[in-house]
This record gives C-alpha cells, structure tokens and sequence, in this order.
C-alpha cells in the first residue's frame, strides 16, 4: 500500500487554486453519464449529494435513517467558524489555519487545513443564501461568538442549534435536488459493504431496514460520508445510531484507517446515573465562564454540596492550572476530573463526576444575569437529573463526543482505495489530534459543498471506467457474504444480548483506551477485545428475522464492526508513544503532568492496513511537514 | 417504580396490530421513557421475545426520529418535550402507560411503534427550499436582515420534523409543519422570490398526501416539541390565498437569450 498524499506543489496559499486549474474538468453534457453513491446524509453527505447533483451527475444517496434529515450533525449546538472578520478584530484566513493547525496538536496535514480555512467563508454565504437564519445584530448583519482556542469572534450561530439549522439547509437542497430528477434518495437503507472491481470502487452493498431486502448498486464512483467512531465507548454524545460499519468496512475492503486514537473527550456532559443509561448529554462548554469546577478534598465525602464548608473543597483546576483555571481546554480539564474521580473524591451516587458551581457567580451578578446568559441550558440540565442549578451545583463528567481519526483521505478527499472518497467526522485530514470547537461543522460543509465536488471530476475524468452492472460476479459475491453475515448472527441464539456486549466493549475501551493511557493498560485491552468478540460470536441472542425491521439485527453487525475495530484503535494507541491533543500516554508526559509530544518520532499520520481479524495491521506512516506553523509546546499554567 | 404497559405491536404494515401488556417493574425516576423501554426490550429479548420497534435516535430532542403516543398524548406528558426528554418521574408509580404509534392515513405503520413519515419528506420536495446552487452566493452580509425577522424565522425553522402536529390533530393535519418550513422561509428576503410558488406547491402536496385539513382545533402546537405557533398557519393561508389570487400561468419559452 503505498500514501500519496497528493498535496499540490507550491506556496501554501496558492495550492488549492492552483489544483482546481490543473483538475480535469468533466464536460457538462458527460456529467450525467456519470453516477456517483453518496452514502450518508449528515452536513458532507446531505451537501456533496446535492451539489453534484447540481452539477448534473446521477446521484444515488443512502441514509439509514428514515429522512435525510436526521443525521447526528443535527445536534451540533455552537457554531460554524469562519475567517470573514466581520469582526475587524483581525481574523484573517491565515489565523484560521494557524489556530486550527496548533489546536490539533501538530498532527493535521497543512496543506488540507489551509484549504479548509480558505473555503470556510464560501460556506457562510452559501448557508445565508440557503436561507439559514443565523444569529443577527440590530443592524441587521450577522453576529460572532468566540469560541476555544482562539482569540477573535468568528463563530457563526444560530441559537444553540446551528448544526440543525446548517443541516436543514442541506437537506432542502438536497430535496429541490431529489424532485429535479438528480438524486435517486434511498432512505431506510444501510450500507453493509464496498465492491470492487478491478481494484476501484464500483458500487455498495445495502439492506433496506424496513424489509430486509439486500441489494446491490453500481456507481462510477462511491462516497462515505458516515461519521464518527465515538459508539465504541457505547456511552458517548453521538447518537444511538452512530456506527463506524461503513467506514471499518471499507477498511477491510483495503482503505487505510488513519490515526484511530485521536478521540475528543469533552470535559462538561451529565454524568452516567445507572446502568440503564442510554447515552450521554453535553453541556455547552460556554458554562465554565461562570461556573467553578470542585469535588470535596476528602476521599468519599458524602455530605449534600452545601453542608461542605470552603475550607474542605478542592477547585483543582484552578488549582492546578492558575492561569487558565476553569476555562482550561477541554483535554486538559477532562484530564483532571477523571483524576480526582479516580482518587475517590468524584461526587453523586456514582462517584464519577464532578461540580459545577454557580453560587459565587450568582452572588457576584445575580440569578437574573445567570438565568439571561445559560437559562435554556439550565433547564435542559433540570429537566434531565430533576435538580435545579440554581440553588445546587450542577453534576458534569467527561464524555466521548467526536473522533478526529478515521479513514485515510489523499488531498481530493479519496482513500486508498481509489474511487472511494470519504468526508466529514468519517475521515481523517483537518483536525489532527483535537478538534477546535465549532470545526466540524465547517469540515463537513467544506467537504461537501466545495471540495469532493470539484475533486471527483478529476478522478472520473483520469479514470478510464469500464461499465459495470450488479449483475457483475463481485457484486453478487458481496451481496452474499453480506446475507450470511445476517444468517450467522441470528443463528447464534446465545444468551446475552447485542446491547450486553456493546455496554462491556464499551468499559473497556472507557477504563483502557479513554481519556488516560498507558501501556499496561491498552495491553490489558488487547487481551480481552479479542475474547469478548469470541464470545459474542458464540453466545450473542438476536431475536426475530432478517425479512423485517430488526432493530436488533442492525445493532449487531454494528456491534460486530466495533468489536474488531476497538483492537486497531487500541493498537494505534499503543504505537503512538507520545501524547498528543485527546491522545494522552501517561508514560509521556512533562513533570507537571502536561501532553509531551515527541515531534521527532511520531509527526505522522498512522495509516493502517487491515491484514484480516485478529491480525497485527500494518503501518503506513504519512510524514507530516510543517512548513508554516513551527512546532510548539502547548501549556496553560 | 413499576408500571404496566401497554403497547401496541404490529408485524408489519399489512400485519394487523394490537395492544399487549408488559410489566416495568424496577423503573428508576431517573431514566428516560426511551430508556425505560430500553430495559423492558432487554428483558424480551433475554426470554426470546422479538423486542418492541421504536425510532430513535439523538436521544436529545433534536433529531426528531422518537415518536410515540403515550396514554393518548403525542411525546407525552412534558410539555415542549420530545418523547427522548420525558423521564419516568412524569408518571405515577404503578401506572398503567399506554404506547402507541402516530396515527395518520399518510404515516403508515412499518412496524410495531415505528411509522412511515416520508409524506413529510415529500412536502419539502414541492417546494420547501432557496433554490440557491452551491457556488452562487453573495456575501453573507451583502443583505441585511432585521433582527426580528431573523428570530421569527428561527422560531419556525426549530421544527424537527417529528410530525406530531400530525399525530395530535383530530384531522391529521400537517399544517403545522408545512406552515414552519413556509414561514421560515416567507419571512426572509432570500426566500422571497420563491414565496407563492412555495406555498401553492407545498400545500397542494400536503393535500396529496392524504393529511386533513386545519380547522384550528390547536392541539398541534400544544403536542410540537418545540412549541411552534399556530400563527405560522395563519401567516401560511395567507400566502396560500395571495398566492391564488396572484396566480400567474409560468413562462414555457425558452431561456431570456
């Protein structure tokens, strides 16, 4: 396997112009001889669907939910960066791509990062013109907030559901698209395989939830826009749905999975509160401008919050980090808590979370001022643990939200498979080892609006396709291995159920493979993936059939995915001897206890191979040059 | 707490369906309904019974995939709440719930608690959209829009498209819904060019659908998550009766030049 990464020559301003001239062009009479599978229909999906369609290709486009307007970038709450300066506060495109280049810890590729931070202004205006009501000043002009890790405002919100807002422009698009005759839309139906032929991707493989009917579809080309991995954790801010069998499947097609450690965990989300739970709630970030974080200095301190004196509470963050205190980022300040929880001091009937605490600001301000700048999170918070944060701290623990790694994408979006492009959260390229905040959005709707569309002319132009049908021998061979996938899982008749070992997968990565790391530990991890999906392949329970909806059936091949992908990520986790942004190998760190990255070694991208289950996958390594941004340590004391 | 349930449970679309009875015994006041239901389907699917169908997804009242009639109410007893935020310390202790799907002519059963909303899909499809291809945009800021517009608009565009306007309407309308998507769109200058056209094709489709009409009974926006007006209906019927009487026969020639 070999990366070329295809990073245009040149300046680093002038490289994504001078690659759009020196693209192919496909004539506009040509387009619609091509067709082109957009799997998934989040903000890269949703957008790049609709725009090629626009552009005058076939689309087919697949979504398991049952409307293109459910995807989890629907829950995005912030915002959408962009270096417009409207602000005049002095944002340009090059502090866009500077920011984001040092908040991803030196492990983005320049050459991508910059691009991304060029088209982000695109994105405004085709949102506005969309008809996406962002957030405007009385003037009439559009307002900013500022967000982590950078010092301008050039966040672009539309109250608390940007994500919502930008998807639903997506998603109209998408529909004037589906009623013009471009896009055929196949909702209800989950992709369950790339095909190939002659070593190019030609087509997917699907079932149709509703009937369980498994068929085929052939493309010149095929894109995944099918988000992140975040699941494996079982508890995590994604949705219930969120799976990475689309991507791991591509993966044993032969597409490089890139760098699948790099996970954010972020710091302020409700804590678990039984074993029934279902999945985890954020709370914005924006609540740690007011409120103090602290736990008792004593080791299972029992005491109701307000009967713990000043002198017997430890505001470790402040503490520990003077200087940013409780607005330090979110790695950092998930760090901590996880520490002291584990020293026994973490709070609630779990002991796995920490306070939130707005008494000194609410005596500073008043309720009123409190209530103006966090009331709707406030009641969301109430509505959820039925205690009211005005009167007793708020509870909050970290939790997995977005993952940074995912399948390796040359500079045109495409994976080592060619013809096989992939977008959004399913990739890997622009956030490196943390995401900023409000960047993914921007990510998605660069992908799919402004990139893909251009890059895979060029590879339909160069391609030289012959045509293939579904009838083709490799069609029907996927198709088949697809159905006794199916088969086998409801033959098991076990007893433990899918959610059973999905929950212990999921503690596992959390205790080994989440917010701290260490060898032992990702060893230990490595020891019992492997034995826990043995089990589930003997002894899993999936009731019903497979020629109906079988939300029990979909849940375990997704499950099945997740316990072969854990091993690579854990893998890659344990290679990467350094930490970096959300990746943190506590053998690797500065004396106070600060992210050591080791530029030396590991300023690469890790681009693995699959070798078959169980097999050690093998490394590829894309170095990693940082010719604009010099390499920094980062620290917040 | 402990409750019984009743839930309706449905083979498939030409299946016949009918209420069963299921015991929640060990329900903490802390777990969502979704969640509640979560462990009565672990607990059936231990003993070999099919677990019961829901949609779902976000889990955070945002995607709009959860909808579930519960005792009769569409999302329940929260009021502003999707089914995802109601938790088990809205219903008393012993209560017996009854769960049942949305009931429509244009929302057919797929399966169990799980209905067929692509109706909704459809409307937008007629016309709820700025034909704006990507590319062709101004600046952001090159039209300035009164702030009031732009938080009216938002009021409307919070719709998640859960449909249970539909669910609570005597008539199973889907007034609502096509009203957020007409007004959201009506009340911003981009929007403009498109106004009538959009509310004549939008509303002829919700009548093609097989959704009732609006006779202003109002349970749509007591049962919508979000809370959306019924004054976006109003602002839609006028459109709709502008639009009619503006009505003008389409140009069939060819392009300008």
């Amino acid at each position: 396997m070999e990366l070329r990464s295809r990073i245009p020559s040149g300046p680093i301003e002038q490289k994504w112009d001078k690659h759009r001239f020196e693209m192919k062009l496909v004539n506009p009479a040509n387009k619609r001889k091509y067709t082109v599978i957009v799997v998934g229909t989040g903000l890269a999906g949703g957008s790049a669907a609709a725009t090629l369609s626009e552009l005058g290709y076939n689309v087919l486009c697949f979504s398991f939910h049952d409307s293109p307007r459910r995807a989890h970038s629907i829950a995005a709450q912030g915002g959408i960066n962009a270096a417009k300066n409207y602000q005049n506060d002095g944002d340009s495109i090059y502090r866009l791509f500077y920011d984001t280049v040092k908040g991803g810890d030196f492990r983005a590729r320049e050459a991508n990062v910059y691009r991304l931070a060029q088209i982000s202004v695109n994105i405004i205006d085709q949102c506005v013109a969309q008809g996406v009501p962002f957030a405007r000043e009385y003037g009439g002009l559009l307002a900013n907030r500022s967000f982590g890790g950078a010092q301008v405002s050039r966040t672009f919100y539309a109250r608390g559901q940007t994500g919502q807002q930008l998807l639903l422009g997506a998603y109209q698009a998408l529909e004037k698209e589906i009623a013009r005759g471009g896009v055929r839309m196949f909702t209800h139906t989950e992709m369950l395989d790339v095909v190939l032929v002659d070593g190019k991707a030609r087509g997917i493989v699907t079932r149709d939830l509703r009937t369980g009917a498994i068929e085929t579809y052939a493309a010149d080309a095929v894109v995944l826009a099918t988000g992140g991995y975040g699941n494996v954790f079982y508890l995590s801010t994604n949705a219930k749905n969120s799976n990475a069998t689309a991507i791991w499947r591509a993966h044993k097609r032969g597409a490089a999975f890139a760098n699948p450690c790099f996970t954010q965990i972020h710091p302020t989300c409700i804590p678990v509160s039984g074993d029934y739970q279902s999945k985890l709630t954020l709370m914005s970030e924006s609540l740690r401008n007011d409120g103090r974080v602290w736990v008792p200095k004593a080791r299972g301190d029992k005491r109701a919050p307000g009967d713990i004196p000043e002198a017997e509470r430890d505001y470790y963050l402040e503490r520990k980090y003077p200087s940013y205190g409780n607005l330090s980022p979110r790695d950092i300040a998930s760090r901590a808590a996880k520490e002291v929880c584990d020293e026994g001091r973490g709070v609630g009937e779990t002991g796995r979370g920490v306070y939130l605490d707005f008494a000194d600001a609410i005596n500073r301000v008043g309720e009123q001022r409190i209530r103006e700048r966090y009331g709707n999170l406030f009641e969301m918070y109430e509505r959820i643990t039925d205690e009211n944060p005005y009167k007793v701290p708020m509870r909050i623990y970290p939790a997995v939200h977005y993952t940074m790694g995912g399948l390796w994408v040359d500079y045109n979006l495409m994976s080592t498979i060619p013809g096989l492009h992939v977008m959004g959260e399913a990739n890997f390229s622009d956030h490196g080892a943390n995401r900023l905040g409000a960047s993914a959005l921007m990510q998605g709707l660069a992908d799919g609006y402004f990139i893909l569309p251009y890059t895979i002319g060029d590879y339909l132009a160069n391609a030289k396709l012959e045509k293939v049908s579904a009838e083709h021998p490799d069609f029907v061979a996927a198709k088949k291995t697809v159905a006794d996938t199916s088969n086998r899982l409801l033959g098991i008749k076990g007893k433990r159920t899918v959610d059973a070992f999905h929950r212990e997968l999921g503690l596992i990565m959390w205790e080994d493979c989440g917010m701290a790391r260490n060898a032992a530990g990702l060893k230990r991890a490595l020891g019992r993936i492997p034995e826990l999906r043995e089990e589930f392949w003997r002894n899993v329970n999936v009731p019903g059939s497979d020629a109906e909806l079988n939300q029990a059936l979909e849940k375990a091949g997704r499950v099945a995915d997740f316990l072969e992908f854990a091993e690579l990520m854990c893998t890659d986790a344990l290679h990467r001897e350094e930490s970096c942004g959300g990746h943190f190998r506590e053998e690797h760190q500065t004396p106070d206890g600060e992210a050591q990255r080791d530029d030396s070694r590991y300023a690469y991208a890790a681009a693995w191979e699959f070798a078959g289950v169980g097999n050690a996958p093998i490394l590829h390594k894309e170095p990693l040059a940082f010719e604009n941004v010099p390499l920094t340590q980062r620290s917040y004391k | 707490m402990k409750f019984t349930l009743e839930v309706w449970r449905q083979k498939g679309p030409n299946a016949a369906g009918k209420l069963e009875r299921y015991d929640a015994p060990d329900v903490s006041p802390d777990m969502s309904f979704l969640e509640m239901l979560d462990v009565v389907n672990e607990r059936l699917n231990e003993t070999g019974t099919e677990p019961i169908a829901f949609a779902h997804d976000c889990r955070e009242g945002i995607c709009g995939s959860c909808s579930l009639m519960i005792n009769g109410i569409a999302h329940g007893p929260v009021r502003g709440a999707a089914t995802c935020q109601v938790h088990m310390r809205s219903f008393a202790d012993g209560e017996t719930i009854r769960i049942e799907p949305w009931r429509a002519r244009a929302f057919p059963v797929i399966k169990d608690l799980v209905v067929d909303r692509e109706a909704l899909d459809r409307i937008v499809q007629a016309g709820g959209f700025i034909s704006a291809p990507t590319g062709s945009a101004p600046d952001a800021n090159a039209i300035a829009i009164p702030k009031q517009d732009v938080d009216d608009a938002m009021d409307a565009a919070a719709c998640i498209g859960c449909g249970a306007c539909v669910a609570a309407c005597p008539n199973a309308s889907a007034s609502l819904f096509t009203a957020a998507k007409v007004s959201h769109l009506g009340l911003l200058p981009q929007g403009q060019p498109e106004r009538y056209r959009r509310v004549e094709r939008m509303v002829d489709q919700m009548d093609l659908e097989g959704f009732g009409g609006c006779t202003l009974f109002g349970e749509c926006q007591e049962a919508c998550p979000k809370l959306i007006s019924i004054d976006t209906i109003a602002r839609m019927n006028r459109d709709y009766f502008k639009a009619a009487a503006m009505s003008r026969v389409e140009s069939t020639a060819g392009g300008s030049g």
